[in-house]
């Protein structure tokens, strides 16, 4: 076997009370492709930025070529050639692809190199097959082009080892195929990779050894992972067994929420190009899209922040006249957001201040334009103990939740009110698969019980288990509906990419 | 390797034990300036202490000192509570002045008179404040500059009448003409000038803590300013909230100027304020934004100020000590505020 | 009214509108680098007056007024560098620093000042900067009798703008001060410090509007007054919106304010009817903030202005 190109050796790594890192050792060969598996919060993120020079190890040791190295930063890092990929692009849209290559590089007689550069972008295209125009801007760049701007500016910086951090999770299932192609080329050339992911069949279909992380510590090794099943390394993941969610068959009643012929202008995104869905009560219908398609026209026309251009919104059967928060809110409509410290939550307010927040304005949180603070801390602690919010009270600051008890807290101060119809973006982004369980759980019972479901999702696997039926959004349209017991990932990633089928 | 690791929680007693800190750092630091005078550091903190609270007289004056700064420093306290950046206090001052002035000078009830000054001068800051958020919701202006460039401009109004068309006939200098008689503040002591505004300024202080902590108005003022998205979200129209406060804003910086008409100079002149409403900022930010906290605040910058004035009768330290102390003050409290959410950690490099 | 246009424009009137732009597009270039790298500096008014006094001062005793020049520079780079040690080292509010730094400055000036000269009724004077004639340039009519005329320091800054240009779009250097304004976090992966561009960028800035409130005291005027920088400092803020944070655009905008200004004060000396003067004293500042309603609607400010770089955010 071959000198590894790199070699943690049992890192450890502290954050106050939290161990993030506990002696965690892994090494990489040349030409391997190493999967790190681990639920949310199990280190993988903390131990590949001490890699990369983000953090800096408590105790351990980091061995490249053989030889001790120290990386204090992500300058330290380039140098010896390790590149990382980050699930965020760490690019500027209004700068070209070759200033964003540029970056952090030494110029040439004090200016910058770019006709070397334009001549190495050439090499790289040649060996590895990836090619960009280098006069670009990169906000004009798809998504998968963006990826692929990250991907070459490792491979710019002459990396042998490159991380990538949930490379797939804003992709398109064809274009995670080319991304596969590009990632095996690259190991080919004799570099190594290392592959973060938690979906499964992903890291049985491209990796070559993985190693699984749970809380902090290393639980274990899947020398070949395209022999061992998904749910195997699931459960080494997680440290005990799935029992998967069982979703009795849906009893669907009279429409709640019904979009007719409503379009929008461009919105974070596409914008909508008349659509037309409807979800019944009892039933859950999921939203299926590449990230940018619609999703959030759809999601904010619904829950009042958007007005169409045209088209009509009915909610329980009623015409929504005027589309605003407070009315599709006093209709019967229960959100939950996407992103829940930025728009949901107020992390520094207190919890209780954070669950009142949507109906602030009304009794029994507020009496003539007054807050009325015991109400608002009673229902606070009635909410903590019926959705088990684990937090030291109804004062305590919401930013310092953990991101599952920040989904409880959304989901109390929605559910509370009973809505008719509940519209959730990413539900379990973030949560690890306790919170997951819970989240699920909590939207068949509501299903159970005659609620209406929007579940927006880019985690195919999420819609599959939760929906009784799937919209597929491509560029503002819905280019598909199909019940999810004939969906299939392969189906539903054809319409993704714009192939068009007829209703189901 | 000196490193900040952020808190979860807060202890109580940091909100009182930091602006005092940073009250006590800016007088260390400042004392190098007086040391550079050529003057006893002991000595002149000592007149300034003795000017400003050493008798029943003194202690007005530092209150009579205070109440304009109480009302900008309120001003600026909603203003930022809401992130909406008014550093135009001064100029609200000024047109608040200039209104009430105007209305003061019509015969009226005395009663009536001085409620007529402060429904004046509080509509016109809050007018004057309405510009910059205006310019901001409608045309996503930068808040801060357009508040700012509209001091100057107000200033060369104000001056622009006092030497104009509303010039007091019977002066020479740029002066406008006194208000009525019957609309100057009562004074409460004889022989001292602790007016009206100071009590008005000291009660309004309460008043904006429980429109700010107990009211939804002022709920929607804090959800605005810590997260705009959240509060859009939840069907509170920050453009709404954000116009709201600055008529509040600038109607509270509006009164400050009514304070100095009706209680200390009777008329209009070019130096009604000496930068009292860029003292608010100061003060506001001493204060926490927590409207109880900027009466202390208020009092402590009016003492520096009256104080200043006899040590640099005393000692020769320029007076314009009280300005440094100010800036210095801002800049420490500034500091301070990072150990509220985060702590200092020593701690060695790792191996 | 044509007569008055005609004494209006003339080489004078060109020449005035270049002087009064000096100080501008030194200021303005120098928030504008500091804005580019992330940072907002609402310090300058009174890094302004502070150097223009310490400037003046070290040129009054030194008799030398290079020595001020440089002094101002110094002092500005000094002030921003507290301006950055707050902002981006403890990462704390840009703008309330700012507004902080302006009043310390402020009252340092006035203090320092009042402390140096006592004697308040005979303010002290300076032989300031004389204009230096570029050989067979100045002898164009028109354009060159106005453009070449001039002070080194404008000289200095009409070399200055295409030189920053160049900088920030064709060296490395420049290329990491931009990433840090457009993505810091991006700069950083890259191997950028991004604490260390920004730090230079602010200080940098600083040194340029040191330069411009020495030029107001050593070359447009010959002493120091409280009143000297008067709103200039607020003024570049709103031309560096003006002029969409790059280097040409924002010489241009402080051409263009120049020329509002001169052409004001013309109209003051030419006394226009019976409009008090007041009205064209303010008349910069409504201009400026209707250039700034007119420009923000597809305003190009770096994404990163006025966000804190923290690398351990956890």
């Amino acid at each position: 076997m071959s000198l590894p190109i790199i070699e943690m050796r049992a890192i450890s790594k502290r954050f106050g009370a939290l161990l993030a890192n506990d002696n965690v050792s892994l090494s990489v060969a040349p030409g391997e492709i190493l999967g790190l598996l681990g639920e949310n919060g199990a280190g993988k993120t903390t131990l590949m930025n001490i890699l990369f020079g983000v953090y800096i190890s408590d105790g351990g040791s980091i061995l490249i070529d053989g030889k001790p190295a120290q990386i204090h930063n992500s300058a330290d890092a380039l140098n010896h050639g390790i590149g990382m990929v980050h699930q965020h692009f760490h690019l500027a849209p209004r700068l070209t692809v070759i200033e964003n290559l540029l970056v952090g590089t030494p110029g040439k007689n004090g200016q910058l190199d770019i006709a070397g550069a334009k001549a190495k972008l050439k090499n790289i295209e040649r060996d590895f097959g990836l090619k960009l125009n280098p006069d670009t801007l990169v906000a004009s760049l798809a998504v998968g082009e963006q990826q692929r701007l990250e991907i070459i500016k490792a491979l710019f910086r002459d990396a042998r080892l490159l991380i990538l951090d949930e490379p797939t999770a804003v992709l398109a299932p064809p274009d995670v195929d080319g991304l596969f192609a590009a990632l095996r080329a690259i190991a080919a050339k004799g570099l190594g990779i290392i592959f973060i992911s938690h979906k499964l069949n992903e890291v049985r279909a491209l990796t070559t050894r993985c190693v699984v992380l749970r809380h902090g510590r290393l639980a274990g090794e899947v020398p070949k992972p395209a022999a061992a099943s998904a749910r195997q390394i699931a459960e080494l993941m997680c440290g005990h067994e799935i029992v998967p969610p069982s979703r009795p068959p849906a009893n669907p009643g009279k429409p709640v929420l019904q979009l007719e012929n409503i379009s929008t202008s461009a919105h974070a995104g596409a914008g909508l190009k008349n659509v037309t869905l409807e979800v019944h009560a009892g039933e859950i219908l999921g939203i299926a899209g590449v990230s940018g398609n619609g999703q959030k026209a759809l999601a904010d026309v619904i829950s009042g922040l958007l007005n169409p251009k045209a088209g009509t919104l009915k909610i329980n059967g009623q015409t929504v006249s005027d589309i605003s928060p407070r009315q599709v809110q006093a209709m019967g409509l229960g959100r939950i957001p996407e992103d829940r410290l930025a728009a949901g939550l107020v992390s520094n307010m207190s919890l209780a201040h954070s669950i009142a927040l949507p109906r602030i304005g009304q009794a029994p949180f507020s009496r003539q334009g007054l807050l009325q603070s015991g109400a608002i801390a009673e229902f606070a602690k009635d909410q903590i103990k019926e959705y088990g919010i684990q937090c030291q009270g109804p004062d305590v600051r919401t930013g310092t939740l953990s991101g599952g008890n920040l989904q409880k807290a959304l989901l109390a101060r929605e559910l509370a009110f009973h809505p008719k119809v509940l519209i959730v973006s990413q539900p379990t982004r973030g949560l690890d698969v306790g919170a997951t369980h819970f989240v699920y759980e909590k939207f068949l019972s509501l299903r159970a019980s005659g609620c209406g479901l929007m579940v927006i999702s880019e985690d195919l696997e999420e819609l599959l288990t939760l929906s009784d039926r799937i919209a597929v959004l491509y560029e503002g349209e819905i280019v598909g509906l199909v019940k999810s017991e004939n969906a299939t990932v392969s189906r539903l990633g054809l319409l993704m990419n714009g192939a068009r089928e007829q209703a189901a | 390797m000196i490193r900040l690791e952020a808190r979860s929680s807060t202890p109580t007693w940091f909100n009182l034990a930091l602006p005092v800190a940073a009250v006590f750092v800016t007088l260390v630091l400042c004392s190098g300036l007086i040391v550079l005078a050529g003057a006893s550091v002991f000595s002149s903190y000592a007149i300034m202490a003795t000017a400003a609270f050493g008798d029943l007289y003194s202690a007005t004056e530092t209150l009579v000192r205070a109440a304009p700064m109480i009302f900008t420093g309120l001003a600026v306290a909603v203003a930022f509570r809401a992130k909406f950046w008014n550093i135009g206090a001064e100029g609200q001052l000024l047109a608040g002045a200039v209104a009430s002035c105007m209305v003061g000078g019509i015969a009226m009830p005395g009663a009536l008179g001085m409620s007529a000054m402060a429904i004046a001068g509080a509509i016109a800051g809050g007018v004057a404040a309405l510009v910059p958020a205006l310019l901001r919701v409608k045309l996503k202006v930068d808040d801060v500059v357009s508040s700012l460039l509209l001091n100057s401009v107000i200033f060369f109004a104000l001056m622009a009448l006092i030497e104009g068309p509303w010039k007091d006939s019977l002066s020479g200098y740029p002066i406008s003409p006194p208000i009525q008689d019957s609309a100057i503040f009562p004074v409460f002591i004889a022989g001292t000038r602790l007016h009206l505004g100071v009590l008005a300024a000291l009660l309004m202080a309460p008043l904006i803590w429980f429109v700010i902590s107990r009211t939804v108005l002022g709920f929607s003022i804090r959800v605005t300013g810590e997260n705009p998205e959240a509060a859009r979200y939840s069907g509170i129209n920050i453009d709404r909230v954000l116009v709201l406060t600055a008529l509040l804003s600038g109607g509270l910086a509006g009164l400050a100027g009514v304070c100095q008409v009706g209680g200390v100079h009777y008329q209009v002149m070019a130096e009604i304020s000496p930068g009292y409403g860029y003292s608010g900022i100061v003060i506001a930010m001493l204060a926490r934004l927590n409207p109880l906290g900027v009466v202390p605040a208020a009092i402590f910058l009016g003492a520096v100020m009256t104080g200043a004035d006899a040590m640099s009768r005393a000692t020769g330290v320029p007076a314009f000590l009280s300005e440094v102390i100010q800036g210095t003050a801002l800049l420490s409290m500034l500091a301070a505020l990072l150990f509220m959410n985060y702590r200092l950690r020593f701690q060695g490099r790792a191996a | 009214m044509n007569a008055v246009f005609e004494q209006i424009f003339q080489v004078g009137f060109l020449a005035a509108i270049i002087r009064i732009a000096t100080p501008l597009a030194f200021a303005t270039l120098g928030e504008m680098i500091s804005e580019r790298s992330g940072v907002l500096n609402l310090g300058i008014e009174g890094i302004m007056l502070l150097s223009a006094m310490t400037g003046f001062t070290a040129a009054y005793y030194s008799g030398n007024l290079w020595v001020g020049v440089i002094v101002a520079a110094a002092t500005g780079a000094l002030m921003a560098a507290v301006h950055a040690v707050f902002t981006v080292g403890l990462g704390l509010s840009q703008h309330v620093c700012g507004i902080g730094i302006t009043l310390f400055c402020t009252g340092l000036a006035y203090f320092l000042f009042r402390l140096l000269f006592q004697d308040s009724s005979n303010p002290p004077t300076v032989t300031s900067f004389q204009s230096l004639a570029i050989p067979f340039l100045s002898s164009i009519p028109i354009i060159g009798q106005a453009v070449f005329n001039q002070f080194t320091l404008t000289y200095i800054a009409m070399i200055g703008v295409p030189v920053i240009a160049f900088a920030l779009y064709r060296t490395p250097w420049g290329l990491n001060l931009r990433m840090a304004g457009e993505n810091p976090h991006a700069a950083d992966s890259a191997g950028v410090s991004v604490k260390a561009v920004r730090f230079q960028a602010v200080v940098l800035g600083g040194a340029f509007m040191g330069v411009a409130g020495a030029f107001l005291t050593m070359a447009q005027f010959n002493t120091f007054t409280f009143g000297v920088i008067s709103g200039r400092g607020w003024i570049a803020i709103a031309l560096v919106v003006f002029g969409r944070w790059d280097p040409l655009r924002c010489a241009g905008a402080a051409l263009l304010f120049a020329f509002i200004d001169a052409f004001q004060l013309r109209l003051q000396t030419a006394g226009v009817g019976h409009v008090p003067y007041q009205v064209f004293l303010a008349l910069p500042f409504v201009f400026t903030i209707i250039a700034m309603a007119v420009m923000s609607r597809n305003a190009s400010a770096p994404p990163a202005l006025l966000k804190a770089f923290r690398k351990e955010e956890r």
